[in-house]
């Protein structure tokens, strides 16, 4: 994770598009200001950030599903259920699933575990609208490298 | 069997919480009902799955965008419901 940069997830472990799954790791940073202030001396990964790792989780899978044409903007969010701390260093992994690809939108179930235990939840909803602009595709794809999405593998795809 | 009107009507007061009688084959889900384009992303979802069917939200948003549709002619009920029978039709059409 780079909170800085509000990048939430380390690479792309695992996509499969044929049962349209993606597993991501995420590692907490051991430092961060916000944990400054969430809380003094006791640092917790706030769940607003968990949730938006999930929701870039699941905008990868989906990104993946449409080859690229369409980006996902987070629009809903259900179910959320944060079930246990999450604290500095903690490597994460993040799943997430398509329940429902519609046309212009998209929601997702999604989790993230630690040591094989599920620390939250939620069910996800997505807006998806062609990318704004060629630059900001292209930020994008520097995104996509440096999570190692197989964009070869997307782009072939069904 | 309940018509098509009845399953959208059912869905939308039960996603949106309106009261069922205040839903007509003459209401504009936007106008009438207040319905956003958030919470329309809910009934869409409940009626491609009710139906088996893939509202082309897209293409109406672009239409309308465009100016070559009418709001009217997709979130009017009676016209909502008629494009929904159509994608029926469609999907249970020989290829």
């Amino acid at each position: 994770m780079r909170l800085e940069y509000f990048l939430l997830i380390d690479r792309i472990a695992e996509l499969n598009l044929d049962d349209r799954t993606i597993r991501t790791d995420a590692t907490v940073p051991d430092k961060s200001t916000i944990f400054e202030g969430h809380f003094p001396g006791y640092p917790l990964m706030p769940g607003v950030l968990l949730i938006e790792t999930m929701a870039q989780t699941s905008g990868w899978l989906i990104i993946a599903l449409t080859k690229f044409t369409r980006m996902p903007f987070f629009a809903a969010v259900k179910e959320a259920k944060l079930r246990s701390f999450v604290t500095p260093g903690q490597t994460l992994s993040v799943s997430a699933s398509m329940k429902h690809e519609g046309s212009g939108y998209a929601m997702t179930s999604a989790e993230i575990r630690h040591d094989g235990k599920v620390v939250c939840n939620a069910e996800l909803t997505f807006r998806l609208v062609e990318f704004p602009s060629p630059d900001f595709r292209t930020s994008m794809e520097k995104v996509a490298e440096e999570i190692q999405f197989p964009m070869a593998e997307a782009l072939a795809h069904g | 069997m309940s018509s098509t009107f009845d399953t959208v009507a059912n869905i939308i007061s039960e996603t949106c919480d309106i009261e069922r009688e205040k839903i007509t084959p003459e209401s504009h889900a936007i106008d009438d009902l207040g319905i956003d384009s958030l919470d329309f992303l809910d009934i869409a979802f409940a009626i491609d799955k009710a139906f088996g069917i893939k509202l082309p939200l897209e293409q109406w948003t672009q239409e309308v965008n465009d100016g070559k549709a009418s709001t009217e002619q997709y979130f009017v009920l009676k016209n909502l419901t008629a494009r929904i029978d159509e994608l029926i039709a469609a999907k249970s059409a020989p290829a």
